[in-house]
């Protein structure tokens, strides 16, 4: 009887779950269609509007379903997903190189991926701001508060997230101008550095690092992940201050070609990309904090984006390519600087 | 004077530990539990069901028993056979084949979802292979159910193999001696011996089964509605600024461990006879 009551506890232990499970939609049944869209970390409320919207369009115009399946995360683990065998359907990122890359080492797409949508393949800009506590109280102005001892600075890792390596560029800009040359440069980044506590993965974990666990008295943040921060978790908690001097950021996005076509949707998949273009995207794009590129909608919304000095990753480093491998490659700028201690913060 | 025997304390040292223990456990235990339990259901129960039936939400949960369901199961068995393996039979590389089996313990589950990335990844080892055939692991329900399996791994083998050391060998030598074939010594000898030491390696193997972050987080993609365990659409939830729902969904994942964990005690308590018998 015992061995009974055993056998019964282990059976409902293992049957329970099972029962329970359903079928699961396979999601390719007629008429409709899926797109895995494998994003960066701050874009989570942006596609879930885009997709929606989307969706309608292309229903009412071609009279097919579309869902989306989405996967976010820092930029650079997202791309290395996809070179690993994450079979996105399009790759909407942080930062060209992580989409360079992957074409690269899976030949899915072409190397000139970033020339087949208009202004290089990314439909928005952003550019990298401060984010303070309330009332500012460590007085942070400019690039050159960061260094100040007892100033504490967050930021994800270059490593890994986009966002860190426009933040880590747009430092090193600053810190050029101001000593008027690299080694000035390296001597700046070295200290900020030095003020940065914890580095999480990606730039969504950075945030919650300083505004929910509260650590921290600035976070070097996407535009717009800093206003989000500022209306989602209670407005008035957090200030955005302007640098004198950023970087202009160009997200980029792209069709996996062989992914696409391997699930029937390159049609939708190019459409879905455009939509970004189109005046309603751009709209969306706006309402997100997001600089859109249509000269229209940018207009009506230019009074929400503080004016910045911004440099461009083209002219001012050389393009992805050079300034990955000056900076962020193994044994580069960024391991000599943080001395080979990775101070990660968690799986992210 | 009266003098004490060695192994009594005086009261008041008595119930000074007793009173440091229970008050390490509500500090460590009770109270962030109880944090977790007290955010889920701040919003009121409403806002708790709309966290748990919506539909990522669901799958998740749905994600996580079928792995449970795969990944225990699987190491029940292989448990038993190594502990039988090892405990009743001498073979030359015994301590080795322990040492194995303790694997998991010692690497990081981080490592233990690379190792399939590697494997298993479109440019690992078998990824080209793989995806000629349209075989999915990585990034899809096989991979995570491997992942587990590796961390769930010794935890019935680990509950195993000190008791059925300490019962020795006699009650099988003595089944086997009156004629009994090995399956009949297996099935009501050496099972009903070890059955609590069992239940208890099934529960905690299902408990980090549902649990377990680091390995699947790796090995996930982290594709909503597909892919997230309940760990795992916690944390999106989490980075999200959706706390009161992040928070629901790990109250659930808390009543799940919670519920073994009571069941346990349930069928310890009505068999209590038989457990002090048996000595387990």
């Amino acid at each position: 009887m015992n061995r009974r009551v055993l056998l019964l506890a282990l059976s409902g232990l293992v049957l329970a779950p099972l029962a329970s499970c359903s079928g699961g939609d396979s999601g390719k049944s007629g008429g409709s269609a899926q797109l895995l869209n494998v994003s960066y970390d701050p874009t989570r409320e942006l596609y879930r509007d885009v997709n929606d919207a989307f969706a309608r369009k292309w229903q009412a115009e071609k009279g097919q379903k579309v869902s989306f399946r989405m996967s976010h995360g820092g930029s650079g683990k997202q791309s290395r997903a996809v070179i690993d065998g994450l079979e996105a359907d399009v790759v909407t990122l942080g930062l060209g190189y992580d989409i360079d890359v992957i074409a690269e080492k899976t030949k899915r797409l072409p190397a000139n991926w970033q020339a087949r949508l208009p202004s290089n393949s990314a439909p928005y800009t952003s550019t990298i701001v401060f984010l303070v506590r309330k009332g500012n109280p460590k007085n942070i102005r400019d690039w050159a508060d960061l260094v100040r001892p007892g100033v504490q600075v967050i930021t994800p890792n270059p490593k890994t997230s986009g966002g860190a390596r426009w933040n880590f560029l747009a430092a090193w800009g600053y810190g050029r101008k101001a000593g008027g040359s690299d080694a000035a440069a390296q001597r700046y980044v070295t200290q900020l550095f030095a003020n940065v506590p914890v580095l999480d993965s990606g730039a969504r974990g950075a945030t919650t690092t300083f505004a929910e666990r509260g650590i921290g008295d600035v976070l070097l943040a996407w535009e717009n992940e800093a206003f989000l921060a500022q209306n989602e978790l209670g407005a008035g908690k957090f200030e955005i201050v302007a640098p004198s001097l950023s970087i202009l950021a160009e997200p980029p996005v792209a069709v996996v070609d062989e992914n696409a076509k391997k699930h029937g949707t390159s049609e939708v998949a190019e459409a879905y990309l455009r939509f970004l273009y189109t005046p309603e995207g751009q709209e969306i794009i706006a309402k997100h904090f997001y600089r859109p590129r249509d000269a229209q909608v940018a207009a009506k919304h230019a009074g929400r984006f503080p004016q910045i000095e911004l440099l461009t990753i083209d002219k001012d480093f050389g393009g992805w390519g050079a300034a990955q491998t000056r900076f962020f490659s193994d044994g580069g700028v960024f391991d000599s600087i943080s001395g080979g201690k990775s101070r990660s913060g968690g799986a992210r | 004077m009266s003098r004490r025997s060695p192994l009594q304390e005086s009261k008041a040292v008595k119930w000074l530990l007793i009173g440091v223990a229970f008050l390490y456990i509500a500090l460590i235990l009770l109270l962030p539990l109880g944090t977790v339990f007290y955010e889920a259901l701040r919003g009121g129960v409403a806002t708790w069901m709309e966290a748990v039936t919506e539909s990522n939400a669901r799958s998740a949960i749905t994600l996580t028993l079928l792995v449970a369901a795969i990944a225990v199961p699987l190491n029940v068995a292989f448990g038993l056979a190594a502990a039988w393996a090892i405990t009743k039979h001498d073979f030359r590389f015994k301590p080795l084949l322990l040492t194995l089996i303790d694997l998991p313990f010692s690497v990081s589950p981080v490592v233990s979802g690379l190792i399939y990335v590697l494997l298993f990844g479109a440019q690992g080892w078998f990824g080209s292979t793989l995806q000629d055939r349209g075989i999915e692991i990585i990034f899809a329900v096989p991979g995570i159910v491997l992942a587990t399996i590796f961390v769930t791994f010794p935890f019935v083998a680990r509950e195993l193999i000190p008791l059925m050391t300490e019962q020795g060998k006699s009650d099988e030598e003595a089944a086997l001696s009156l004629g009994a074939s090995g399956w009949q010594t297996f099935w009501h000898v050496t099972l009903p011996n070890i059955r609590w030491g069992l239940l208890y390696g099934v529960l905690l193997a299902n408990a980090r089964a549902m649990g377990e972050f680091g390995a699947v987080s790796v090995v996930s993609g982290h594709i909503r509605g597909e892919t997230n365990t309940m760990p795992l659409h916690i944390e999106v939830l989490y980075n999200e600024y959706n706390f009161a729902a992040a928070f629901a969904v790990a109250s659930l994942l808390a009543v799940l461990a919670l519920v073994t964990l009571v069941l346990k005690s349930i069928l310890e308590w009505r068999h209590r006879g038989a457990i002090a018998a048996r000595g387990h």
